[in-house]
């Protein structure tokens, strides 16, 4: 508990320190799951944060709108210098992807309808989902603690997928549904 | 340049939808996108979002691509900002007030009532993408393989994500 830490302890992280770190993540967390580069970053190498606040940020960022590489670089950013650590982060975050995206675009526009591009195109959005399904699947398996929790994914899905309800409605109606499901019981822990 | 207020009200609302991770929004973004605004082909949209899933960073940065094919590189960083910004300031602000609420009863409740939700919305968000990618049987195999492959190894997804590319130049190169 009380070996020292290699980083330095949090109050003295740098804005240009925290702006140069999540540069990095974002130029390298190729392929997605920016969650384990963020850890592997944040925990594990600057030990900016520990797991327990780790998962407690991902908790979060994952209830609250927004994507998760950008709800934990402006929570992290925030704990670890306030607003402007929070700001830094989230442009270091989307700054080299944002600048990929863009060249991509351009691209797309020039070369986006010859026959080759399409044909490469078609067996990459065949591969993106894959890859898709293979995230569901394994943000399903954390965040599902019994049947009813499967009700009401299956149930979300089918709503927008087969009776075409606005993502929107479903999120409030689906959404109210299931947290009033969950809410706080008289006998809970919490109670006091 | 009049489609910059367009673009900025339709990705501010988009981004407003992302919870669980940007795939929730797909539905409503391909709704806006391809049916609403006439901004891109399904197909384009498609193919675009599958490359931006290469790309470093947040995983729905095609935004960014879709903003320079409407309105040039102006209409990229509206998109951006309208995408990101929103959300950014709800997390700065509802983050802080969340930590204080440790206690609350209803904080819970609320964290494991969204969680299946938003599993859900990415689901959905998966199948609107594959009624538009997986439009013949090579295309379904190799998202098969591709699943199959990612729920079993560690390999990084964006080597998958190239291997279809040159897949889809041998497969698909007669097809069109």
């Amino acid at each position: 508990m009380s070996s020292p830490a290699p980083g330095p302890a949090p109050e003295q992280v740098t804005v240009p320190q925290i702006f140069r770190a999540f540069l990095l993540i974002g130029a390298t967390s190729f392929g997605g799951g920016v969650v384990a580069y963020l850890r592997s970053s944040l925990v594990e190498k600057h030990r900016w944060i520990d797991d327990r606040t780790f998962v407690e940020f991902l908790a979060i960022g994952q209830t609250l709108p927004g994507l998760n590489a950008t709800n934990m670089s402006v929570l992290v950013g925030d704990r670890l210098r306030g607003a402007v650590g929070a700001a830094v982060a989230v442009i270091g975050m989307c700054l080299p992807g944002a600048l990929l995206m863009f060249a991509a675009g351009v691209a797309f526009g020039i070369h986006g309808n010859r026959t080759v591009v399409v044909a490469m195109l078609h067996g990459v959005a065949a591969a993106a989902t894959g890859l898709v399904f293979a995230l569901t699947v394994q943000i399903g398996k954390k965040a599902l603690g019994g049947i009813a929790d499967l009700v009401f994914v299956l149930g979300t899905a089918a709503a927008v997928s087969l009776f075409h309800v606005k993502v929107f409605h479903a999120l409030l109606v689906l959404g109210a549904i299931s947290i009033w499901w969950h809410r706080p019981r008289a006998d809970g822990t919490a109670a006091g | 340049m009049n489609e910059l207020p367009t673009l900025a009200r339709v990705f501010a609302y988009l981004s407003l939808l992302t919870i669980g991770g940007g795939m929730a929004a797909y539905p409503a973004l391909e709704h806006e996108v391809v049916d609403v605004h006439h901004w891109l082909t399904m197909q384009g949209l498609v193919h675009l979002y599958s490359v931006g899933q290469m790309a470093p960073g947040p995983n729905m940065m095609v935004v960014a691509s879709i903003g320079e094919h409407v309105a040039g590189p102006l209409g990229s960083l509206v998109v951006v900002l309208a995408f990101f910004l929103p959300t950014v300031l709800i997390t700065f602000g509802v983050g802080r007030l969340w930590v204080k609420l440790e206690r609350w009863r209803w904080r819970n409740a609320i964290q494991q009532g969204l969680a299946p939700v938003s599993v859900g919305l990415v689901l959905a968000g998966a199948i609107t993408l594959a009624k538009g990618a997986l439009l013949d049987w090579p295309a379904v195999v190799i998202a098969l393989a591709v699943f199959l492959i990612l729920l079993r190894s560690k390999v990084n997804p964006a080597y998958l994500i190239l291997g279809g590319a040159v897949i889809g130049f041998v497969a698909f190169k007669g097809v069109n």
